[in-house]
């Protein structure tokens, strides 16, 4: 069981929500204070993209927040309603840890400087992004599909005395 | 916190102060602004990031979308930023090598315009 779950109606206000639940349940958990912001970057990427992919499928439907400590990791999940075959997330994969884009030059980000200037700009950048962000501030990033939608489990394992 | 916006013209940068959280929520107000500068043929930007809060790749894609639109008129957006925990987006997505990041103001404007002395 969940030590606390959060649904949330999908509009990108509320991530803003989200991340700070998630921030106090991880202090409040005992999670390090220099690991807290990496909980809030990587459940404020998992919300927004869970957000944005309710609002082009289903708008009606919540997202799911569970956060659970367990005394050897803290877990968050951001569960969403959207089906795999609409989604471009690689649902039953396991990002390993430090897989962020940081060695590259932003190309692999979609960055191409040579587009015209009259092209339109996409508000975000690809999925894979926030994905990769994930991957570079979790110890473990799961995705897989849960119902009739799409889990990202993020975790964060216990180091010594203290996470 | 909310995001908060300002701009002014310094030797003939225009500086964007921005204050606050950039996320899905708020990062269109950042995009809108950018736009506005550059249609008012503003090329060279300095964002400074010195109060923001909090980033997420949202807002990267703002000033990504910033920068491409610069650069199409040979214009250049620098950032401000000596926040680790705002850094640390821009290292694991490679950014860093892609914005010209400043510990000051008048740093990034010093170096942009040792950048604009060099010979072609």
């Amino acid at each position: 069981m969940a030590t606390v779950e959060v649904t949330f109606t999908p509009l990108p206000v509320h991530v803003r929500t989200a991340r700070l639940v998630a921030t106090a349940v991880a202090r409040r958990s005992g999670v390090a204070e220099s690991l807290l912001d990496e909980v809030r970057l990587a459940v404020g990427e998992a919300c927004s993209r869970a957000v944005e992919a309710h609002q082009r499928h289903c708008p009606g439907q919540p997202i799911r927040v569970s956060l659970t400590d367990d005394g050897e990791q803290f877990q968050v999940v951001v569960t969403d309603a959207v089906q795999g075959s609409e989604h471009d997330l690689p649902a039953g994969v396991s990002l390993p840890a430090g897989t962020g884009a940081g060695g590259g030059n932003g190309a692999a980000l979609g960055v191409d400087f040579a587009d015209p200037v009259g092209s339109p700009v996409p508000l975000r950048l690809p999925e894979d992004v926030g994905l990769a962000v994930i991957a570079g501030l979790a110890d473990d990033v799961r995705i897989a599909s849960a119902g009739h939608g799409t889990s990202v489990t993020m975790i964060w394992k216990r180091r010594t005395a203290a996470y | 916190m909310d995001l908060k916006l300002s701009n002014s013209n310094k030797d003939g940068i225009e500086i964007v102060d921005v204050e606050g959280e950039i996320d899905v929520y708020t990062a269109p107000r950042l995009r809108e602004l950018l736009i506005e500068l550059v249609n008012k043929k503003n090329y060279q930007l300095v964002v400074n990031m010195e109060k923001v809060e909090f980033l997420d790749s949202t807002g990267l894609g703002v000033l990504v979308g910033g920068l491409k639109r610069v650069r199409a008129h040979d214009g250049s957006l620098d950032l401000v930023c000596t926040q680790e925990r705002i850094l640390k987006i821009f290292r694991i997505t490679g950014l860093t090598k892609v914005f010209g990041i400043h510990e000051s103001v008048d740093q990034a404007i010093a170096a942009r315009k040792a950048e604009k002395r060099l010979p072609a």
